[in-house]
């Protein structure tokens, strides 16, 4: 049976035979470095106080109550980071990152978005302006956009693109299907109905680049797929990150990837150590683990950045969850990232220094940090740099993110 | 009947409504916006598929219930039974889920007004509550066909308050515990918590969920003006708007139905986008409801959505101008707004500018083919396969509406997928050729003609047909 790439390739030809311009990736082409970037949305606005606790400041326990996580060493304790904060307890796989000198903690860190809408903090976070309504397109597009030539492609995690990752850089988006494969005749027929619709075109030839990369080197042929979009949530996921993996790991896989996540928004009963925030951030735990484990050699060469639009309120509110705020924490992960430390300007979290009385005060610029690792680690040139991030020019990139 | 009325009566169909069942383009040339104004009348009897579905508010007691006898089971230490009661939960709700989704399914498929059907389910959309929260997933249908299919003719601010004081929406946004820190039930926790000792307690006090999203999505929209104090205040304002049952001191109330706890309200009058409103209890959030309903920035924000919905993902401004007009010159009454965007000739332009949402898709290819699975979970199976499972936005803010959000290249291999079962399943008995004119008629272009006619089976020819760029977008 011809496989998806050998059609692919023989689409290609046929295309050219007729003299059509065939627009998308060229994955073939994109092998210019071997770094990997992979940005994890967590939509909802994540409690940094909880992910990461800063168990260290004394108005800590106070400020959180019954949903303190409590000190290192003790039951159901924060993992250690360097004797002020620590990792909530669920992310055990996160702390053996840090052990390996693989994590960086960023925290007290935002985007340039100072309220309180998650709508528009996502979009700030994403367009990499400082409006919601700045950039039609996403950072990470930009940035692929500033990569030197020959480029690699970007690769959604899910059906559609979001806003971080579109642009005009070509990017393919992918997520498990419980129905048959496409038959390749069907596909030829639909690139001909096509042939007058520009969006739909790409779209088709973007699928059918994408669709095979992830059958023969992420390994989701038909029947794995159908068990994966079949499982639970977590399951789900996990079997996206650990195929998204092995396409980032192929020698000819896109270099950059986004993935999101939602169910952050915890107002109501948000648990402590145990409760409804500790399961989930125990099956991000698990995601990122499993990212790790389809990326296996390419691992070395991999960051990941994890953030959310906005963090939430130093107190919790009357139903033992918090809402909305502004200071955030984010993860730093991977074999290329020179890990093991905190970086953070920490503002304490005292009523007088909060963000208007009640929000943990940013000190760090998220974008800073991007450029950081957009500079080190994918090589984008300085210039570029404040194409990606427009009007960030006095802030500067987070320099010694990424190992030498 | 000329062409031209075939044109329009194909954009009555597929724009304004959920695409053209077989004969429905005939019956809409005649007077293609009439058709859809007779839609529009203000009173319209429930459809009969939504004939034996539970209230939401029984549906939320039993949740309720079961939810307690789980952690009693915890209380107790007894992990096993908490694990079964806990799939319990689940066990009550689904076939309350599947029972509402099936519901408004079959009624967007089968409808002849489904223009207003796609009004209602727009509203839905605006006041989207999503069933991932556990404790929505039997009431997201009953807040849809409780509180908004009702009124999706009448007053914005009747919908408003409908949909607010709704135990789903109540419950989707925590307000069922907020508690005025100064309440009677409130003061007396908070002292307890000062001067009590021991361990510290969580303060009882506000929860802004609801009232942020209130201003941000339901009303005056996210540049509406209102401070971080509003949000605050408002949340204050709307302490006590809770559901019934609950024990000892909260055991008032029937459970799962709305009730205002009078003991949970922050007293006092508060002031609230630069208004004062009076200690009323349950009306002082009433009140407020009723300003914010009567805000121009609220008439500018539903017109935006209306148009983006409607017209294009970039509304015209002068669509926008216009149904905002609409709204403000008739104190927010519906279907004078819906009639401005009737009226409004450019949008009856040919070249379609919307690109259909997966549930557009599903709905508008299955009437087309006037057919529907009998079995609950084989009807529903298409929206969760193409990324839009029925009342699962995922947040508060509802379903993108713009193409952006739904053409990915994934998607469109999902929807060719889908296409290939569906043809698959019915393409031996359905022309293709046939369902285009049922569904487009001169709408669709003459190289989608031609590959249809070239395909190499029946089938083939219709899951080209329900892929077309022409089908694709409305």
């Amino acid at each position: 049976m011809t496989s998806r790439r050998d059609f692919l390739r023989m689409g290609v030809g046929s295309g050219v035979a007729l003299g059509l311009a065939l627009p998308g990736v060229s994955f073939a082409a994109a092998a210019t470095g071997q770094a990997r970037f992979v940005v994890v949305i967590l939509r909802g606005a994540l409690d940094g106080l909880a992910a990461v606790p800063p168990y260290g400041d004394a108005g800590y326990a106070a400020a959180r109550g019954p949903l303190a996580i409590g000190r290192p060493g003790g039951a159901k304790g924060a993992l250690d980071l360097d004797g002020f904060f620590g990792l909530h307890p669920s992310l055990v796989h996160l702390h053996e990152r840090w052990q390996a000198r693989e994590l960086v903690v960023v925290h007290a860190t935002a985007s340039a978005y100072r309220e309180r809408s998650h709508f528009d903090g996502q979009n700030v976070l994403e367009n990499g302006g400082d409006r919601p309504s700045g950039a039609a397109s996403g950072w990470l597009n930009r940035a692929l956009g500033a990569l030197p030539a020959p480029r690699g492609g970007g690769l959604a995690l899910g059906q559609n693109v979001p806003l971080i990752l579109r642009g005009p850089a070509p990017v393919a988006s992918w997520a498990p299907s419980q129905l048959p494969e496409v038959e390749p005749e069907l596909v030829t027929r639909l690139r001909d109905l096509y042939s007058d619709d520009t969006t739909l075109a790409a779209r088709l030839d973007e699928a059918t680049r994408i669709g095979a990369l992830a059958d023969e080197d992420g390994g989701a042929d038909a029947g794995a797929q159908r068990q994966m979009a079949k499982g639970g949530n977590v399951e789900r996921l996990k079997a996206i990150a650990e195929t998204a993996g092995r396409m980032l790991a192929a020698a000819d896989g896109p270099r950059v990837a986004v993935m999101d996540a939602g169910g952050w928004d915890t107002h109501a009963g948000e648990g402590g150590a145990e409760g409804a925030l500790a399961a989930r951030l125990r099956g991000l735990d698990e995601v990122l683990a499993a990212l790790r484990g389809g990326l296996a050699a390419a691992w070395a060469q991999s960051a990941v950045l994890v953030c959310t639009e906005f963090g939430r309120t130093v107190e919790i509110n009357g139903t033992r969850g918090t809402d909305h705020g502004t200071g955030a924490a984010a993860l730093l992960v991977g074999g290329a990232v020179a890990g093991g430390r905190v970086l953070a300007d920490w503002p304490g979290l005292a009523p007088r220094q909060r963000h208007e009385g009640r929000d943990l005060r940013p000190t760090i610029d998220l974008r800073a940090v991007a450029k950081g690792v957009l500079a080190d680690h994918l090589r984008v040139p300085a210039l570029g740099l404040d194409e990606v991030f427009p009007g960030s020019a006095r802030t500067r990139p987070v320099a010694n993110l990424i190992r030498t | 009947m000329t062409g031209s009325d075939q044109t329009l009566a194909a954009i009555a169909t597929g724009r304004f409504g959920y695409g053209a069942r077989p004969g429905e383009l005939t019956a809409a040339a005649a007077d293609p916006r009439g058709w859809l104004l007779a839609q529009l009348g203000r009173r319209a009897a429930a459809p009969a598929e939504l004939d034996g579905l539970a209230s939401g508010a029984e549906i939320l007691g039993r949740f309720l219930a079961a939810r307690e006898a789980r952690e009693a089971a915890r209380r107790a230490g007894d992990a096993a039974a908490a694990q079964q009661l806990a799939t319990r939960v689940r066990e009550v709700l689904l076939p309350h889920y599947l029972a509402q989704a099936a519901a408004r399914t079959r009624i967007a498929l089968g409808s002849a007004a489904s223009f207003r059907e796609r009004l209602v389910q727009f509203w839905s959309n605006h006041f989207a509550v999503s069933v991932d929260k556990p404790i929505c997933l039997g009431t997201a249908g009953a807040l849809e066909n409780e509180a908004i299919r009702p009124r999706v003719c009448g007053r914005f601010v009747d919908l408003l308050l409908a949909v607010e004081t709704h135990p789903a929406m109540v419950t989707y946004l925590d307000n069922q515990q907020s508690v005025g820190p100064n309440s009677e039930l409130g003061g007396r926790a908070n002292r307890r918590r000062l001067f009590g000792g021991g361990a510290p307690r969580a303060r009882t006090g506000l929860n802004e969920n609801l009232a942020r999203e209130i201003l941000e999505l339901h009303t005056l929209g996210v540049a509406g003006g209102y401070t971080q104090a509003d949000v605050t205040t408002f949340a204050a304002v709307l302490t006590g708007w809770s559901i019934g049952g609950g024990k000892g001191r909260l055991a008032q109330g029937a459970p799962g139905s709305f009730q205002f706890r009078a003991a949970l309200h922050e007293p006092g009058a508060k002031t609230v986008l630069g208004r004062r409103y009076a200690e009323a209890g349950f009306g002082q959030g009433e009140a407020v409801l009723r300003d914010l309903a009567a805000q121009p920035a609220t008439a500018q924000h539903l017109a935006v959505k209306l148009a983006r919905h409607f017209v294009a993902d970039e509304p015209p401004p002068p669509l926008v101008a216009r149904l905002a007009q609409a709204y403000r010159a008739s104190d927010g009454d519906l279907p004078t707004v819906y009639a401005a965007l009737v009226g409004w000739d450019g949008a009856w332009a040919p070249a379609p500018r919307k690109f259909k949402t997966p549930v557009d898709f599903v709905y508008s290819s299955l009437r087309a083919l006037d057919v529907a699975p009998q079995e609950p979970k084989a009807l529903l199976a298409g929206f969760e396969v193409l990324g839009q499972r029925q009342y699962s936005p995922g947040s508060p803010a509802g379903w993108p509406d713009r193409a952006q959000d739904w053409d990915g290249a994934d998607a469109l291999m999902k929807r060719i997928e889908w296409s290939v079962a569906l043809a698959d399943r019915v393409g031996n008995a359905h022309s293709a050729l046939a369902t285009l004119d049922t569904a487009l008629g001169p709408l669709a272009g003459e190289h989608t003609r031609t590959a249809l006619t070239r395909a190499a089976s029946g089938s083939q020819a219709l899951a080209l047909m329900l892929m077309s760029p022409e089908f694709q977008r409305r």
